[in-house]
C-alpha cells in the first residue's frame, strides 16, 4: 500500500524533477558559454564533444581582449547607459512631480500626450532622428546613441505615480517652511522617490546594455560600440574562426547584469516586469 | 513610508492659511518651468519624429537626396504589390504565433509547478528568468555555436537518438522555427513572473474549498479555481507576448540576416534593410507605420485586457 504521505513526497520529487529538466535547458547556453570559454581550439573544433573543459585555458579571455577593444566596449556601455539614464531622470523628476503634485494649465493634456509617447517604441523614430543626427553631424558618437534616449515617457509614468502616493500635507508644510518649489523636488521628494528611480534604473540600465537596434543604425566605428554592436563586429570581422574568444567575450559582456540580477533579484525582477503592468 | 507618515502627522498640527492668488500663480509658474525641459524632448525625439514618419510614407524621399514629393498612397500600393512585404508579415506572424504559444504555455506550467509548494521556490524562479537580463546578442551568438552544424552540441545530442540534425539557421524549413525556439527561450522566464504575480494573488481558502468537495488532484484544482481565475492574467500574458515578440530583430540580424533566402525575412527587419541598407526612407516610413499601427492595435486591447484584470482582480 501507498501511503499519502508517500504520495506526497513522490509528486514533491517529481515536481523538482520536471523543473530541474526544464532548468537544464534554459541554463544549458549558460553553461555551454562558459565551458567553451575555457576550452582549447582542438576541444572546440572537434566532433567528440564534451560538457566540460578537459585541459582549461585562458587564451580566449587574452584573445577576446587583444583581438578586439572588448574593454573599450564595456567603458562604451557604462558610458552610454550611464549618460541616458542620468538625465531621463533629470528631466523625467522634475515634469512627473509637476504633473503629479502641481496645478496648471494643459496638465490633463501633457499627461495624455505622456501616454502618447509610451506607446513609440525606439524602431518607430529611427528614421527621422538618424536624419535629424546624420544634420547636425552627430552620427557615429556617443551623443547620437544617448541624446535620443533622454526623453522616458514611462520613467515619467512611473514617478508621477510615485509622486501620487506622496501627501499634500507634506507639500504644504515644506512650503509653509519657505522652502521653493525647486528645493521641495531635490531636497523632498527626489529622496523620497529612491525606490521608483532605483526600478526605473533597473529597466532602463538592463534596456540600453542590451539594446542593439540602436547602436546598429548610429554606429559603425568600434570605437564607440557598445557591448551588443562590438561583439557582433568581431563576429563578423572573424568569420566564424575564433569561437572561443567569441565565448569569453559573451561571457565578459553578459556577465555584468547576470552578477547584479543575482545579488539585485527581486528588485530586478519587479523593475523588468513593471514595463508590463503601465 | 512611515517617516512620511510621521512628518505629515507632526505638520498636520500647524495651522495653514489659506492659499492666495499669488501663491497660485508661483505654482503654476514652477510648473511649466518643471515641465518644459521634458515637454520639448518629448515633441524633439518622440512625437515629433513618429508623426513625421507617417507624413515620410506619402513621399518618394531617399535619404541623401535634397528633395521629395508627396505620392499619396504609392508607397504603400508598392508594398502590397511586393511579395517581400506579404513574406515579412507571413514570417512576422508565424514567429509571434509559436513564440508567444509556446512561451506562454511553458510560462504557465512553470509558474504552477513553483507555486505548488514552498520548497527552492526563489532558486527555481531565479534560474527560469535568468535569459530575461543576458544580452540577446550574445547569447545569439552562443546559440550559433549550439546549433552549429560540425561541432555543435546539438546534433551530437540528436545522434545519440539516432535523429540527424541539420544546418539549423540554413535550412530554410527550420530556420524561422529555430528563431522561434530562441525567442521561447528567453521570454519563458518574462511570462512565468507575469503567471506568479496572478497565482500568487488567489485567496488560498478557495484551494481548500476545492479539498471539501472532494477534489484534491491538482488537474481538478487547475480546471475548478486556478484556470477561471487566471483567464484574464493569461489574456493579459498573451498580449504583452504579442507586444514583444512582434518587435523581433536582433536574432535575424545576427544570425540569418532574413535568410536563407527571405525564410527569416520578418516587419522590422524589412524595415531596416530599406531604410538603413537600401536607404528608401519613403518606403521604410510606410512599412514603419504598418509596424506602429499593429504595435498601436495591440496595446490598445492591452489596455482593455487590464481594466478586465482588475475587475477579476
Amino acid at each position: 500500500m501507498i501511503s499519502p504521505r508517500h504520495t506526497k513526497l513522490a509528486i514533491g520529487g517529481l515536481r523538482h524533477l520536471v523543473l530541474a529538466i526544464g532548468a537544464f535547458v534554459v541554463l544549458f547556453p549558460f553553461i555551454w558559454m562558459l565551458s567553451a570559454s575555457f576550452k582549447p581550439p582542438s576541444e572546440i573544433y572537434t566532433q567528440d564533444v564534451q560538457l566540460i573543459p578537459i585541459a582549461w585555458t585562458l587564451e580566449n579571455y587574452i584573445r577576446a581582449f587583444s583581438a578586439q577593444p572588448l574593454g573599450k566596449y564595456l567603458l562604451n556601455g557604462v558610458i552610454v547607459t550611464f549618460g541616458i539614464f542620468a538625465f531621463q531622470v533629470l528631466f523625467a523628476l522634475p515634469c512627473a512631480f509637476a504633473l503629479a503634485k502641481l496645478n496648471f494649465r494643459g496638465r490633463e493634456v501633457l499627461f495624455a500626450l505622456i501616454i502618447l509617447g509610451l506607446l513609440i517604441p525606439e524602431y518607430v523614430i529611427s528614421i527621422p532622428v538618424f536624419f535629424m543626427f546624420f544634420k547636425i553631424g552627430l552620427l557615429n558618437t556617443y551623443w547620437s546613441l544617448i541624446i535620443p534616449f533622454w526623453i522616458s515617457a514611462f520613467g515619467i509614468f512611473l514617478m508621477r505615480q510615485f509622486f501620487k502616493t506622496i501627501p499634500d500635507d507634506l507639500l504644504a508644510a515644506a512650503r509653509l517652511d519657505g522652502l521653493s518649489e525647486i528645493m521641495i523636488v531635490w531636497r523632498i521628494m527626489a529622496p523620497l522617490a529612491v525606490p521608483a528611480v532605483m526600478a526605473f534604473a533597473i529597466f532602463s540600465v538592463v534596456f540600453h546594455w542590451n539594446d542593439f537596434y540602436w547602436p546598429l543604425i548610429m554606429v559603425n566605428d568600434a570605437e564607440i560600440a557598445t557591448p551588443p554592436l562590438g561583439i557582433v563586429l568581431f563576429s563578423n570581422a572573424e568569420a566564424g574562426d575564433a569561437v572561443g574568444p567569441m565565448m569569453a567575450a559573451a561571457v565578459i559582456i553578459t556577465l555584468p547584469l547576470i552578477l547584479l540580477f543575482l545579488s539585485l533579484q527581486r528588485r530586478f525582477i519587479e523593475g523588468l516586469t513593471m514595463g508590463s503592468f503601465k | 513610508m512611515s517617516r512620511v507618515d510621521n512628518q505629515t502627522r507632526d505638520l498636520a498640527a500647524v495651522a495653514m492659511p489659506r492659499r492666495q492668488r499669488s501663491a497660485q500663480s508661483i505654482e503654476a509658474a514652477t510648473a511649466y518651468l518643471f515641465v518644459t525641459p521634458a515637454t520639448l524632448l518629448l515633441f524633439l525625439l518622440l512625437l515629433g519624429p513618429a508623426a513625421s514618419v507617417v507624413v515620410l510614407s506619402f513621399t518618394d524621399w531617399q535619404f541623401g537626396s535634397k528633395t521629395f514629393e508627396f505620392i499619396g498612397f504609392t508607397n504603400y500600393a508598392e508594398m502590397f504589390q511586393d511579395d517581400v512585404f506579404w513574406t515579412s508579415i507571413t514570417n512576422t506572424l508565424i514567429y509571434v504565433s509559436v513564440v508567444v504559444v509556446g512561451s506562454v504555455s511553458l510560462g504557465l506550467m512553470i509558474a504552477m509547478l513553483i507555486e505548488s509548494r514552498p520548497s527552492f521556490r526563489r532558486v527555481w524562479r531565479t534560474i527560469y528568468f535568468l535569459p530575461v537580463t543576458a544580452t540577446l546578442v550574445a547569447m545569439a551568438l552562443v546559440f550559433e555555436y549550439i546549433l552549429h552544424p560540425a561541432f555543435g552540441p546539438l546534433n551530437e545530442f540528436l545522434g545519440l537518438f539516432g535523429v540527424e540534425g541539420t544546418n539549423w539557421l540554413q535550412n530554410r524549413s527550420t530556420a524561422l522555427l529555430t528563431l522561434c525556439g530562441i525567442g521561447i527561450w528567453q521570454a519563458v522566464g518574462f511570462n512565468m513572473v507575469l503567471f506568479l504575480a496572478g497565482l500568487t494573488a488567489i485567496p488560498t481558502d478557495l484551494y481548500d474549498a476545492v479539498a471539501i468537495d472532494g477534489s484534491d488532484s491538482t488537474w481538478d484544482r487547475f480546471c475548478v479555481v486556478v484556470w477561471p481565475l487566471l483567464g484574464p492574467t493569461t489574456m493579459f500574458v498573451v498580449i504583452i507576448s504579442c507586444i514583444r515578440s512582434f518587435q523581433v530583430f536582433d536574432t535575424v540580424k545576427v544570425l540569418t540576416d532574413g535568410g536563407p533566402n527571405r525564410a527569416t525575412e520578418v516587419l522590422l527587419f524589412t524595415m531596416f534593410s530599406e531604410g538603413f541598407t537600401y536607404f528608401r526612407s519613403g518606403y521604410a516610413a510606410a512599412l514603419t507605420t504598418i509596424f506602429l499601427i499593429f504595435v498601436l492595435i495591440l496595446t490598445l486591447v492591452q489596455r482593455i485586457s487590464i481594466e478586465k484584470r482588475i475587475h477579476y482582480g
